[in-house]
């Protein structure tokens, strides 16, 4: 029998980790979203030629801007001394994944509102354009983007794909806890960034030809993400007694339930099987399929940052 | 190898687990109350009558490849000196990246500067020509060494020669310069 004792406890620290709260997992889940939202909205701007998007459709880039701003307002909620986050910028720490995403996000401002104010229907930005002139430098910069769309989509597709993979490297690169330390977690959150920001589209209204693309789309997004997961809990349970230990907290342990049901089941294949029916009878993307997908993604997150700071090295001593 | 590389070794045999280095330690660092940043782990292992108890006197590893210093995204993780791994709590915005990458749970934010704390090997007495730590000078049974790895003469370096030790999760590949002598 073994029994151990220690005299540490450190709040938040013993018995348990558990140093970041609810502003993590949220502020994962929004800048997912705005990865999403900035890479298909790129797309959709390389690709659609002459047709006209809905005028959702026109306007989605815009919330990119404001997701950021909002999950930014979340990150630095969880910030001990938020009156240091400047010291973000002072530096660039190439081995720090967390250094990467601060400047990501500042790249994320100007691609995205360049693009949105590109696809912006006339009528609507008629309304502003008196106004924004007036600033100064405005002018120089909507003149500069007037003609570079398609290098702005291009931004907006690698800045994109940058933020959505970062959040989940930042989290995979992690040795101490192994449950995230896996580097198919950047994939798998860039691919759950995408298919959450294409479910967020569906909940606009979108043309009837937009919404089966991306419902077409998703389908492929999410079966992307069933087969990273399980390969991600492959790598794990065929590695050491670390991997192992941390990937029965999803086989029996504390998150076994949470994460079967709201992840896998309700969040992945029960919205897989509503597209799959929407695809085979030729039926419009519903909401229903775009709300269990959200729901998917947030709980994904919120599982995976608190069930991974959970997890740790074995402690054994290395006797005799 | 002549610069100095500062190590720390616990002596388990005579170690009792008296926990004088924690309190020694929040004494002279001034450590929030309910916290510490060293600690005692004991582990009991078979059943009466064939018990074995190892205790360690336990603090940050100071590691050679510290994955706090390389997470920081603000450089308030560094080393500092003889390799030892310190914090600038100026430069820290208490993200606590470092607290979820150290294998150790060495870290904890201090509730009065928001910035991230740990052991720092006592480094305000060295300077100060003090060339113990509070933990091994109160120790009453002389069961911490402390001292220049790189220094095949100093003390640590003998007694890491002549004993067998450990050190603890050497699989998280950190390379730590605390050992455990056996």
């Amino acid at each position: 029998m073994n029994e151990f004792t220690n005299t540490r406890h450190n709040h938040l620290i013993d018995p348990t980790m558990h140093v970041w709260g609810w502003e993590i997992p949220v502020y994962l889940f929004m800048g997912g979203v705005v990865a999403g939202i900035m890479i298909l909205a790129g797309i959709r701007y390389l690709r659609s030629g002459s047709e006209r998007p809905s005028t959702a459709m026109a306007l989605m880039p815009w919330v990119a801007p404001i997701f950021i701003s909002a999950g930014m307002f979340f990150l630095w909620l969880d910030l001990e001394d938020p009156f240091n986050a400047w010291r973000f910028y002072l530096t660039f720490k190439l081995t720090s994944p967390m250094s990467w995403g601060a400047w990501i996000l500042l790249g994320v401002y100007p691609a995205s509102i360049l693009l949105a104010w590109l696809t912006t229907p006339e009528a609507i930005k008629a309304r502003f354009r008196e106004t924004l002139l007036r600033i100064p430098f405005v002018g120089g910069v909507l003149d500069w983007a007037e003609g570079r769309g398609g290098f702005l989509a291009r931004m907006n597709i690698v800045l994109g794909a940058s933020l959505g993979i970062y959040t989940g490297v930042l989290l995979g690169t992690m040795a101490a806890r192994p449950l995230w330390n896996s580097a198919l977690l950047g994939p798998l959150f860039l691919v759950s960034g995408l298919s959450t920001g294409a479910a967020f589209m569906l909940l606009f209204r979108l043309e009837d030809s937009e919404r089966k693309a991306l419902g077409r789309a998703d389908m492929g997004l999410i079966l992307v993400e069933l087969a990273i997961l399980g390969l991600w809990m492959v790598g794990l349970a065929t590695g050491g007694q670390a991997a192992q230990g941390a990937l029965s907290v999803l086989f029996g342990g504390p998150y076994t339930a949470a994460f079967w049901t709201l992840v896998v089941a309700l969040g992945l294949l029960a919205p897989l099987f509503g597209e799959w029916m929407e695809f085979k009878h030729d039926a419009v993307p519903g909401k229903g399929t775009a709300v269990l997908v959200l729901l998917g993604g947030f709980a994904l997150r919120w599982i995976l940052v608190f069930a991974g700071q959970a997890t740790g090295w074995v402690a054994e001593i290395a006797m005799r | 190898m002549s610069d100095v590389r500062y190590g720390m070794a616990i002596d388990t045999v005579t170690c009792v687990g008296c926990a004088a280095c924690v309190v020694g330690c929040k004494l002279e660092n001034d450590v929030a109350p309910d916290y510490s940043r060293d600690w005692i782990y004991t582990l009991l292992e078979g059943q009466y009558p064939t018990v074995r108890m190892t205790i360690q006197s336990e603090r940050c590893n100071h590691c050679e490849d510290a994955p706090c210093v390389t997470v920081c995204p603000t450089g308030s993780s560094h080393y500092g000196p003889g390799g030892s791994v310190q914090v600038n709590p100026s430069k820290c915005s208490g993200c606590k990246a470092c607290i979820t990458a150290c294998p150790y749970d060495a870290r904890f934010i201090d509730p009065q500067s928001g910035a991230a704390e740990k052991c720092t090997f006592c480094m305000h007495r060295l300077e100060a020509g003090t060339p113990t730590t509070s933990c091994q000078e109160v120790c009453p049974t002389k069961s911490i060494y402390f001292g220049d790895l790189n220094d095949p003469g100093s003390e640590i370096s003998e007694v890491l020669r002549d004993r067998d030790w450990y050190v603890l999760k050497p699989d998280a590949g950190t390379k730590p310069k605390h050992f455990y002598l056996k």
